[in-house]
């Protein structure tokens, strides 16, 4: 147990340290889908720390990454507030959103908890665009800074070993423990005496304060953000359906996702910019029904398989 | 047994889902060490007593203690934490984790708490316990229904209830499995644990039980030794129905 959990560490560490150069080796179009490839790598990760163990499956991402980029480009059109302080406060608010949420959610579960943070997503994007619509009189924010997509892909790399980093802590800890408790069996886990709501409510804050940060982050790459933009409810899939391609059972699942992925899915958004919502749903589909536990339960699978045929 | 040592006091407890009276007016104590039958016809309110004793509902009416301290007002987890342990009439295990894991699940949260090696040590000391340690690090899908029923136990002993509630343990086992499961519930009851256990067999009663408070359509009709109770006309008339009395 303790051996392995370590050589996990020391790949990711190696892989941080790959991916880092990436700036140097490649430019332009290659950079950007890193750029992109390593917001979704954020993004799902920390989701998975939540909806992994529990099987909560959580659609309000897209709520969370909008009010980080809203608030980047409300704090420095409006406000002429620096990027740094703004990315200061993105996460902090995104937090206490979840945590809001996370408490008005925690007696649904299944299905309607995926509904619910759905429509609550929806509901945070009208709310922000109504605002900004009737009393903050502009209809769009300059986000304005000195950042090329180097600087955005490493501060998004930082944030993604730090979020691997957290998750791997919380997997071994008491907390983690008790999520996978709770994913089992709500009922058991309060009768052995975790206090359930406080151990989701805390999962569920951290990857809104994740995902609010990613969205200050990635805010300068737009220059221009209007609200209906960056609150988009496709995010919220896309990183769902990355995080079970690679396999929500793993923290490093989502990685082995999102790659091929982001990759696919730029071709998607050019070839036929039309159908990608159609695309979408098929993909879903085809993972939910062809790879139940992702690519990392299919590779652990086929492992298990040969350790017994040799 | 001393007067002063009831551990669990059960006070004028009513539970009632919307129109239904599924336990009514219930009274009756605990005392430390004392091993207690509930019994009574399917549908008399057994397992709903239960779920009020751990947590798991809170009574409409009426108030559960341990140790003079009102626990009826707290949720499931505090009430595990305070030192009540149970097992579920259908087995709960937890199906991602192995065997040992979830044994150690009762003995990292509850009244005890333990992590890390410990927790684990304590975990295959429990499993020992039920006669399972060679199955530890088997999933659990893999378990025939007797060894569910011993993993849950194992769990429920991990966190060192200082009541234990059994709801039906020796229900649905074959009769070699019974023995095994009678001789194991001897066992609890010679380490002089405090437990409630409702059952219906009756055999595993008269030998385990010090006292019985018996239910028909959630209030209770009877109290006593076994066969005090088991000889008691109403008590034969509840199980038997009106007709054959
Ligand atoms: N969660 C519930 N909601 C509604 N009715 C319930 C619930 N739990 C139990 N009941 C009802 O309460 C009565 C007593 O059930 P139960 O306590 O399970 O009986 P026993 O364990 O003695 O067989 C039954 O009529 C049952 O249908
Ligand atoms: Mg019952």
């Amino acid at each position: 147990m303790k051996p392995a959990g370590m050589s996990e560490l020391v790949w990711a560490a190696v892989l941080v340290f790959v991916a880092a150069f990436l700036p140097w080796m490649v430019n332009g179009y290659w950079l950007s889908i890193g750029v992109t490839a390593m917001m979704y790598i954020a993004l799902s990760t920390s989701w998975v720390m939540f909806s992994g163990p529990t099987h909560y499956i959580s659609l309000a991402t897209g709520a969370f990454f909008g009010v980080g980029g809203y608030l980047v480009g409300a704090g420095m059109s409006d406000y002429q507030q620096s990027f740094w302080l703004m990315a200061v406060i993105a996460p902090i608010v995104g937090a206490i959103l979840a945590a809001l949420i996370g408490f008005a959610t925690l007696r649904l579960s299944g299905v309607y908890f995926v509904i619910f943070t759905l429509g609550l997503a929806e509901m945070i994007r009208n709310v922000v665009s109504w605002v900004q619509n009737n009393f903050l009189g502009s209809r769009g924010l300059y986000v304005l800074t000195d950042f090329r997509d180097q600087h955005i892909y490493w501060m998004l790399l930082a944030v993604a070993a730090v979020v691997y980093l957290l998750g791997w802590f919380i997997s071994r800890s008491r907390i983690g423990f008790a999520l996978r408790i709770i994913g089992g069996d709500e009922t058991v886990a309060r009768h052995v005496g975790i206090n359930t709501a406080t151990a989701k409510v805390i999962l569920f804050t951290t990857t809104g304060f994740f995902a609010a940060l990613v969205g200050a982050i990635i805010a300068p790459r737009w220059s221009y953000i209007e609200p209906n933009q960056v609150f988009s409810p496709q995010l919220s899939f896309l990183v769902v359906i990355m995080a079970l391609l690679g396999g929500a059972g793993r923290l490093w699942g989502p990685l082995v996702g999102v790659i091929p992925f982001t990759i696919l899915w730029e071709w998607v958004a050019i070839q036929f910019p039309n159908q990608s919502t159609l695309f979408l749903g098929l993909c879903f589909l085809l993972i939910v029904y062809a790879l139940p536990h992702g690519m990392v339960g299919r590779i652990e699978e086929l492992r298990a398989r040969m350790r017994r045929g040799a | 047994m001393r007067q002063s040592g009831a551990i669990l006091s059960v006070k004028g407890v009513t539970k009632r889902f919307g129109g239904l009276v599924a336990v009514s007016n219930m009274s009756f104590d605990v005392a430390e060490h004392e091993m207690v039958g509930v019994i009574g016809p399917n549908g008399s309110g057994k397992t709903t007593m239960m779920n009020m004793i751990s947590g798991a509902f809170k009574p409409s009416e009426g108030r559960i203690s341990m140790k003079g301290r009102v626990i009826s007002d707290l949720p499931a987890q505090r009430i595990a934490r305070e030192g009540v342990g149970r097992t579920f009439q259908l087995v709960r295990l937890l199906p991602g984790l192995s065997v040992l894991e979830n044994v150690k699940a009762g003995a990292v949260f509850g009244h005890r708490k333990r992590w890390g090696r410990e927790a684990d040590d304590f975990a295959h000391d429990m499993l020992d316990r039920v006669g399972l340690d060679a199955m530890s690090h088997a999933p659990v899908s893999s378990l025939t229904y007797i060894d569910q029923k011993r993993v849950e136990l194992a769990r429920t002993l991990a966190g060192e209830p200082e009541i234990l509630l059994l709801d039906e343990w020796l229900a649905g086992l074959n009769p070699t499995e019974l023995e095994t499961g009678v001789e194991l519930i001897h066992a609890l009851r010679d380490e002089g644990r405090t437990v409630v256990m409702v059952e219906h067999v009756m055999d595993a009663i008269r030998s385990l039980c010090d006292r019985c408070v018996v239910m028909s359509s959630g209030a209770k009709i009877a109290e006593g030794s076994p066969d005090e109770v088991l000889s008691n006309r109403e008590v034969i008339r509840a199980y038997l129905g009106d007709d054959d009395a």
